[in-house]
């Protein structure tokens, strides 16, 4: 080889034979396909074993159930394939929900105050982690750890202190209060069949968050923040502001599920959420995203989300002891790393 | 968007324009010199090729050129102007643009997504503003197709091409967006033989369509089938630099491999 070969080489290299993506490659290139399969399978296992859930009233308390999964997955999921873990996430909602909770019955101020001052909080605890991350580089996952043990003392300190119990007040008739139920925790009726509104947040909250993953510059920071950050710093993207911006929204999604708990049932228990953080990690696992980050979508938490959602439910529908749900739990997570491993190598290697 | 913005700004070069002069360019890590007395000349259509062993200070050199470094002595002149980098955006804004060897693409990202990252078209100014994905799709295949790579579907994760095409993605990315001077960064190092020969005729490509391109390497066979000019560092001094026609490979080999250190060596080791 010399100077020869360096002639421009022709811009026609070869017959254009770029190949219309088949749909079994365009199907298996999507993180989301396992854990898609694996939901078919489980709804059409308990369709047979679990009679009850054949009712619609049973799909909607599922889509509920998942919904109260969903939200704060979404988030999650996004934060995940940005290559980031958040463990404070469980007892963050729990953190506004006491905000929003006490400072109206405290201060005897409208709920919408209490509310948005919550908002404020998981706007900065977001940041506080998001900037600890970045600006350290300690991981993710000990900065959250951290993050997780404080809130869990804050909740059940700063409640004691304020209520005398590890439980708020009944705020349902501080002013405000019914028009942000109406908001973050009602229901409607669809053909006879009452279906709860985060089941309506959930969808969009997902469907928003995939167009953003696949159609904007954001999607696509996001993705090689997480997939190679040191390269997507070479060629310009602000990985540091990409990552403070997930934590960020994970925030906003911990305070928007702890409305709804709020406004659902009046008070909130100081000691909840804990625990609840793997749930989210596991659906969008589950779902497909990467643990190491840079692959994953929003649809596959929300699917990893409704499978959840359904094992909870319908084991109680096919009339198991619901003590062996964990174990459940552990089986899938197992299998459905398996699979997603398998499909991302079928899709990796496709030439 | 920025980066296609400044596209204007930044002067064309005819062959031969000098873009990068270097003038007694040293380096000071604390008291420890990294580099010292570096004259170096970078011109559009030539390939100026920067050969060392580990540790000689070829990646100061290019941290200089690229800006994530600033220099401690001597000049450094871009387009005849005295210049300080701040920062690799400042280096890319007057149109120098370094493909590193480990850092060059997101190997889960589809092809196109990985050229115009950091760089992508919106149809909007706003923050959320959609991506004008079909274009995007149609400027990466074409732009490939120029420096003929043929890759059989834009939309595979660029993880699935072989290390030398992945090499050719950046160095394509780079001269869309307006590159003027191309630092290749070890582009050789961890390819095996026919991947090197794909790799170097995209540097061969770049350099024909008036790019200036810096070369560094270690290995004096693939400089010496590109390179124009050819300078080699040893701790940080220049130990050779000439040009094409006062050079030999044999003379860049044994200068590489260790020069005179290399017969004493041969000599110390020598059989009884």
């Amino acid at each position: 080889m010399s100077q020869t070969v360096v002639q421009q080489p022709s811009p026609a290299a070869g017959p254009v034979e770029r190949s219309k993506p088949s749909l079994w490659n365009a199907m298996t290139s999507r993180p989301e396909v396992g854990a898609f399969v694996a939901a078919v399978a489980i709804y059409i296992f308990f369709w047979f074993v679990a009679p009850p859930f054949r009712h619609p009233e049973s799909l909607s308390t599922v889509l509920y159930a998942s919904s109260q999964i969903g939200i704060v997955a979404v988030a999650v999921g996004l934060l995940m394939i940005g290559g980031e873990f958040d463990l404070s996430a469980g007892v963050a909602y729990i953190a506004c929900g006491l905000t929003a909770s006490m400072l109206s019955y405290q201060l005897s101020v409208n709920m919408w105050v209490g509310a948005l001052v919550a908002l404020v909080l998981a706007l900065f605890i977001g940041f506080v982690n998001g900037y600890l991350v970045v600006k350290t580089g300690i991981p993710s996952f000990l900065v959250t750890l951290g993050t997780f043990f404080i809130l869990q003392g804050m909740n059940l300190g700063v409640t004691k202190k304020l209520t005398g119990s590890v439980a708020t007040q009944n705020v349902s008739d501080i002013d405000g209060f019914q028009s942000l139920k109406s908001i973050f925790a009602s229901s409607f009726d669809v053909g006879g069949v009452t279906v709860r509104i985060t089941v309506v947040y959930w969808l969009v909250f997902v469907a928003v968050a995939t167009w953003v993953m696949l159609r904007t510059r954001i999607g696509n920071w996001i993705l090689a923040s997480g997939g190679n950050a040191a390269s997507a710093r070479a060629v310009g993207v602000p990985v540091a502001r990409v990552k403070i911006g997930l934590f960020m929204f994970v925030g906003v999604m911990a305070w928007f599920y702890g409305m709804h708990r709020l406004f659902s049932f009046n008070t909130i228990q100081a000691g909840e959420g804990v625990g609840q953080e793997f749930l989210y990690i596991i659906a969008v696992v589950v779902g497909g995203t990467l643990l190491t980050g840079g692959y994953g979508s929003a649809i596959g938490g929300a699917i990893g989300a409704f499978i959840f959602g359904m094992t909870t439910q319908c084991i109680v529908y096919a009339g198991w002891d619901p003590n062996w749900f964990k174990a459940f739990l552990g089986v899938m997570l197992l299998l459905a790393v398996a699979v997603n491993l398998y499909v991302r190598k079928l899709a990796t290697t496709r030439k | 968007m920025t980066q296609t913005a400044s596209h204007d700004s930044i002067p064309t070069s005819k062959a031969g324009d000098t873009l990068i002069e270097m003038e007694g360019v040293g380096k000071f890590y604390g008291a420890i010199r990294a580099l010292s007395g570096i004259n170096l000349r970078v011109s559009a259509g030539e390939v100026t090729c920067v050969l060392g062993d580990n540790g000689a200070g070829k990646s100061t050199l290019i941290k200089i050129m690229s800006g994530l470094h600033s220099y401690s002595e001597g000049s450094m002149r871009v387009d005849g102007e005295q210049t300080h980098f701040g920062s690799p955006r400042e280096a890319l804004n007057h149109g120098i643009a370094t493909v590193y060897q480990d850092l060059a693409v997101v190997a889960l990202m589809e092809v196109w997504r990985n050229f115009f990252l950091g760089s992508e078209l919106k149809s909007g100014r706003y923050p959320f503003a959609p991506l004008k994905v079909n274009e995007m799709r149609e400027i990466a295949d074409t732009e490939l197709r120029k420096m003929g790579i043929a890759v059989k579907d834009i939309n595979q994760p660029i993880g699935t091409l072989s290390g030398g095409q992945r090499q050719c993605v950046a160095i394509a990315r780079a001269v869309y967006f307006g590159a003027r001077v191309l630092i290749l960064d070890e582009p050789t190092a961890a390819l095996g033989v026919k991947q090197s020969g794909v790799v170097l005729k995209y540097t061969a490509a770049a350099r024909d369509a008036g790019l200036g391109v810096v070369f560094i390497t270690h290995n004096p066979h693939h400089a010496f089938m590109v390179g124009d000019h050819f300078i080699i560092l040893k701790l940080g001094q220049r130990v050779l630099d000439k040009k094409r026609s006062e050079v030999t490979l044999e003379e860049l080999t044994t200068e590489m491999a260790g020069g005179d250190e290399l017969a004493e060596l041969s000599h110390e080791l020598k059989r009884r």
